[in-house]
């Protein structure tokens, strides 16, 4: 177990998210592979910690869990307030500015 | 060490896949909760008990809850379910995927990240304890520690301001 290895498991989760909000057009699930690549930066935080020798890379994945806290709150809301409007959670039908 | 280290690091990247392709939203939020448990098992092996912790706690706990909430609140019936299923992975996503893995291994080789086995640092890494955690964040880091606290404060509000119905 290095280094390396846990950068590229945190690549890998990364990349997944990253086509879950590519390929995906439920934002619900939209959302949810941003909590995933949120938390793959937050393992690469930590692994690199490990290697500076202190504290710092924990405490900085310590901010990027509040500040993906505060993203899930606003982003669900966000949804209810688009349900309210379209009654729907497709990201394709999102196009109000269009109108 | 290792093992386990192999053991959750397929287990999550299992579970992730999972929970990018299932068409039910429950699913999907369940298996990415199996995801950050898997993290958390991998800052336990990296001697990050505090985070840990709080991963369980605020994401496999809070944030899972808020998404199941919503979920479960907005209803979707069957049928709007499977008209958003779409096309569930291209083969471009995939291909584009596999380029960036590729370079991103090909990068950690080039800057001699295999050869670093965590905790190098030996003793001179303190342990990610509760308390060695909370003196770096409150001696160095206390105004990024308060910028937080308001950045939290701002999502509560905006969160409620932005689902309040209008009363016209």
């Amino acid at each position: 177990m290095t280094v390396g290895h846990v950068v590229v498991l945190a690549g890998t989760l990364f990349t997944i998210g990253m086509l879950g909000v590519l390929s995906r057009r439920n934002i619900l699930i939209v959302l949810l592979s941003l909590e995933l690549m949120l938390n793959s930066a937050a393992l690469a935080f930590c692994a690199f910690g490990d290697m500076a020798g202190n504290l710092d890379g924990q405490i900085m994945v310590f901010f990027v869990i509040v500040v993906a806290a505060a993203e899930v709150a606003i982003g669900l809301a966000i949804v209810i307030a688009l349900f309210r409007l379209r009654v729907t959670v497709d990201t394709d039908r999102v196009d109000l500015l269009k109108q | 060490m290792t093992a386990f280290f192999w053991l959750f690091a397929v287990l999550a990247v299992a579970a992730a896949m999972l929970a990018i392709t299932r068409r039910n939203g429950v699913a999907a939020a369940l298996w990415v909760a199996l995801v950050f448990v898997c993290i958390a098992a991998q800052f336990v092996l990296m001697r990050a008990y505090f985070l840990a912790a709080v991963e369980v706690l605020v994401y496999a706990g809070a944030i899972m809850v808020l998404f199941l909430f919503v979920i479960m609140l907005l209803n979707l019936d069957e049928k709007e379910a499977a008209r958003l299923e779409g096309p569930r992975l291209h083969a471009a996503g995939v291909v584009l995927a596999a380029l960036f893995l590729t370079g991103l291994v090909f990068t950690v080789r080039e800057a001699g990240l295999f050869e670093v086995p965590i905790g190098s640092q030996g003793s001179m890494l303190p342990a990610g304890e509760t308390g060695n955690v909370a003196r770096d964040l409150f001696l160095e880091f206390l105004l990024p520690f308060e910028i937080a606290s308001f950045l939290l404060l701002a999502a509560i509000v905006g969160a409620v301001l932005i689902t309040k119905r209008r009363l016209t």
